[in-house]
């Protein structure tokens, strides 16, 4: 929710990032306080992935221009590793297959990791084993997940709630969450809505990449941001996400069109 | 290739370097002449000789196998020396007697001698070139009636056992290479379990080439009677070069009646360097017989070294109830080339063998898996499992599978499993996002990868292993 004195997380001003030496984002504006939950909506191809990886240190997504700023530091500096362990959370859109690493010992590794950065104890793995499993109750998860291999022969939904329970270990400053609600069955977006709910605090913040409505349903954005050819083009309150789905996504991007010509 | 991977797979071999001790090397060239004086210098018996020499014409007619997929340029094998040892010295009995030299290179190499071999409970048959140097435990092994010594004294010393045995399993006319082997091995180890004697402790053997242009010619001939058992570890290391060196050895094992054989080899030869200039030929045979019923053979290798790897540690699975496994990790970086697997070759009743294979290419390797899988006639309720994985670093690197199964008898059950897997730029930025580093990123997966061979291999040089695979990958990353 919005806060009065809401610390600012992020702040991106002109971001323009290419991809194999195409551009994609093309000046984007962005401010997330602490506290605040965003959506980030737009059609197909209008670079709402792009900004997501561009803002986690992919190397194939390439800062072209703009800068951005978390918690007062240089983003753009930092090495992708580093922006994680600063408590920057990327939620992917399609989370990679890891053969032979099982689940349990990979999220030991991520969690112990982060908890040494943030000057805290790390767990073995009989004391990571009872705090994951803490965890996983609030994804309704099974714990057999732990020893199979990351992601491997994981449902589509299945990926996705361990990328949310990745979160929930982690408890990132700013988690941005790449179309989380998509492979979903409207029980598990249900659960997995439910999770991230919890998640939310006034000192983090979220930000939700998503085609839909329907998982803001459960959770309530205070922002909705419109993104078209690699722009943010329209913000609004969440009122503007119902309006989406009755009308499309079209007209944002003409009345955007019309206003630059007016402006021009 | 991103850079972080690049620097991942170009660490420079740690193990380059040349002790300096006075070597007694043979003239180049390879003729009668110069097997008779190979068996002159070790004083052989007559029998040995004609058993070089039976192999050496045999050798004569043979031609280099060109069905490996791997290439490299003609060997000269008139090049070559055939007989390399240190400047002779009184036999040693105990370790202070040993060159400090050579005992600093084991020093460098981490070889568990002296102290430490102590501490690990591990007898070491130290082969330094071709003639052992010192061997430690023999006693203690000697109270249970164990012999474990090198092959040349075991000729003087149990002249029966040897020839009982040796060329039963890989006989002299084998290949080309075990052919070779055959007329011009030097040294090796040779190991003898009495009937119903359980090895009270893993038989450790270091390999080391170290005279440059001088072909290193093993022999190992590892027997266990009835009921018998034992854990043999085979470690290897070499000195970086710019010349290819050539090494073919051959290991034969026996196990008769109820006998147990665990043969492990951790393999860090030089590979070249990163240009691919430079490194070892390994044409190594190495076969099992499985003679009595239900004995059992098992391979393991970790392989990581070399130019070029042609190797197929195999079983024959004669006697019924026979039980044959080949465990493998092999592990290609820059322009190295590996053609590796097994055979398991099932002739008696209700056999059984196990092949799990595991190859990792990166840089610009090339990684092939080459099985055989044959069922006798005679052969009712054999039963083979197979799973051969590849897992590819980068964009340049290849992997391939070439498996042949050929089965004669209806009642056999056989199971191939395959699959490619690639760490990519994506695995390693989801690793980063959770705060992961690409160093500790690729050990995980390389090592999770390997977990089922690892586990087969005996405590120590299971850490050793996952230690190589690290050195082999880590590297100075960002």
């Amino acid at each position: 929710m919005i806060q009065q004195n809401g610390k600012t997380l992020l702040e991106v001003r002109g971001l323009c990032a290419s991809v194999n030496g195409i551009d994609i984002l093309k000046g984007i504006d962005l401010t997330v306080r602490s506290g605040e939950v965003h959506a980030l909506m737009g059609p197909n191809g209008s670079g709402k992935s792009t900004f997501a990886k561009a803002l986690a240190g992919h190397p194939s997504y390439v800062v072209t221009g703009g800068t951005v700023f978390y918690e007062g530091k240089n983003l753009l500096e930092l090495k992708p590793e580093e922006r994680a362990r600063a408590g920057l959370f990327l939620g992917f859109q399609y989370p990679v297959e890891i053969p032979g690493v099982a689940n349990s010992q990979f999220l030991r590794l991520a969690y112990n990791t982060v908890q040494a950065q943030r000057g805290k104890d790390e767990l073995d793995p009989l004391e990571f084993d009872d705090f994951v499993r803490e965890k996983m109750k609030l994804l309704e998860m099974n714990p057999d997940f732990l020893d199979r291999s990351v992601n491997e022969g994981f449902s589509g939904g299945e990926k996705k709630r361990n990328e949310v329970l990745q979160m929930a270990l982690l408890e990132p400053r700013l988690a941005i969450l790449d179309e989380t609600d998509s492979g979903l069955d409207i029980d598990a977006l249900r659960v997995v809505a439910g999770g991230i709910n919890q998640l939310a605090t006034k000192d983090n913040a979220i930000v939700l990449v998503t085609h839909y409505q329907r998982l803001l349903n459960y959770i309530v954005p205070d922002y909705v941001h419109v993104m078209d050819a690699g722009r943010i083009v329209k913000t609004g309150g969440k009122e503007l996400a119902l309006e989406l789905e009755t009308r499309g996504y079209d007209w944002v991007g003409a009345e955007h069109e019309a206003a630059a010509k007016a402006t021009a | 290739m991103s850079t972080v991977l690049q620097n991942l797979v170009n660490q420079p071999y740690k193990h380059g370097f040349v002790t300096e001790i006075e070597s007694d090397v043979a003239p180049k060239g390879l003729n009668e002449d110069t097997i008779r004086l190979i068996s002159i210098k070790k004083t052989e018996p007559q029998w040995l000789l004609d058993f070089r020499l039976e192999a050496y014409r045999h050798w004569l007619e043979m031609d280099e196998p060109k069905w490996p997929n791997v290439h490299y340029p003609k060997i000269d094998f008139q090049s070559i020396s055939y007989y390399s040892a240190p400047k002779a010295k009184p036999k040693l009995s105990s370790m202070d007697e040993v060159d400090p030299e050579l005992l600093r290179t084991f020093e460098k190499l981490g070889v568990p001698m002296n102290e430490r071999a102590v501490l690990a409970g591990v007898a070491v048959d130290v082969i330094f070139d071709s003639v052992s140097v010192a061997t430690t435990y023999k006693e203690k092994l000697a109270e249970v009636g164990i012999i474990f010594c090198s092959i040349s004294e075991a000729v003087h010393k149990h002249p029966e056992l040897v020839r009982k045995y040796l060329g039963t399993v890989v006989p002299a006319g084998d290949n080309y290479y075990a052919a070779l082997n055959s007329a011009v091995f030097t040294d090796g180890s040779f190991c003898f379990i009495p009937k119903g004697v359980k090895c009270p402790m893993d038989l450790s053997t270091y390999f080391r080439i170290n005279t440059q242009d001088s072909g290193q010619f093993e022999r190992t001939l590892i027997v266990a009677e009835e009921g018998a058992s034992v854990s043999y570890l085979e470690g290897c290391t070499a000195p970086k070069f710019d010349t290819n060196q050539l090494h073919a050895a051959v290991v034969e094992l026996v196990a008769l009646d109820r006998a147990d054989i665990k043969y492990s080899t951790v393999q860090n030869w030089y590979a070249g360097d990163e240009n691919g200039v430079g490194g070892i030929y390994n044409f190594v045979t190495k076969r099992g017989l499985c003679k009595g019923v239900d004995s059992r053979i098992s391979w393991t290798q970790v392989e990581t070294g070399s130019a070029i790897t042609w190797k197929y540690p195999s079983c024959v699975l004669l006697g019924d109830n026979s039980i044959g496994e080949f465990y493998s990790v092999a592990l290609t970086n820059n322009y190295q080339q590996a053609d590796t697997g097994t055979k398991m070759i099932h002739i008696g009743k209700n056999t059984r063998s196990t092949i799990v294979s595991k190859g990792i290419s990166a840089g610009r390797s090339n990684n092939s898996y080459r099985g055989l899988v044959k069922i006798g006639a005679k052969a009712d309720g054999a039963r083979n499992y197979s799973q051969c994985d590849s897992m590819l670093i980068g964009d340049r690197c290849g992997a391939n599978t070439f498996p042949y199964i050929q089965v004669n008898n209806n009642t056999a059950v056989v199971e191939h499993e395959a699959s490619t897997s690639k760490i990519g730029e994506d695995q390693l930025f989801y690793f980063a996002q959770r705060g992961i580093g690409a160093e500790e990123a690729v050990s995980m997966i390389i090592n999770g990868f390997c977990k089922t061979v690892f586990q087969q291999l005996p405590m120590e040089f299971a850490v050793e292993a996952t230690k190589l695979l690290g050195l082999k990958l880590e590297g100075s990353v960002g």
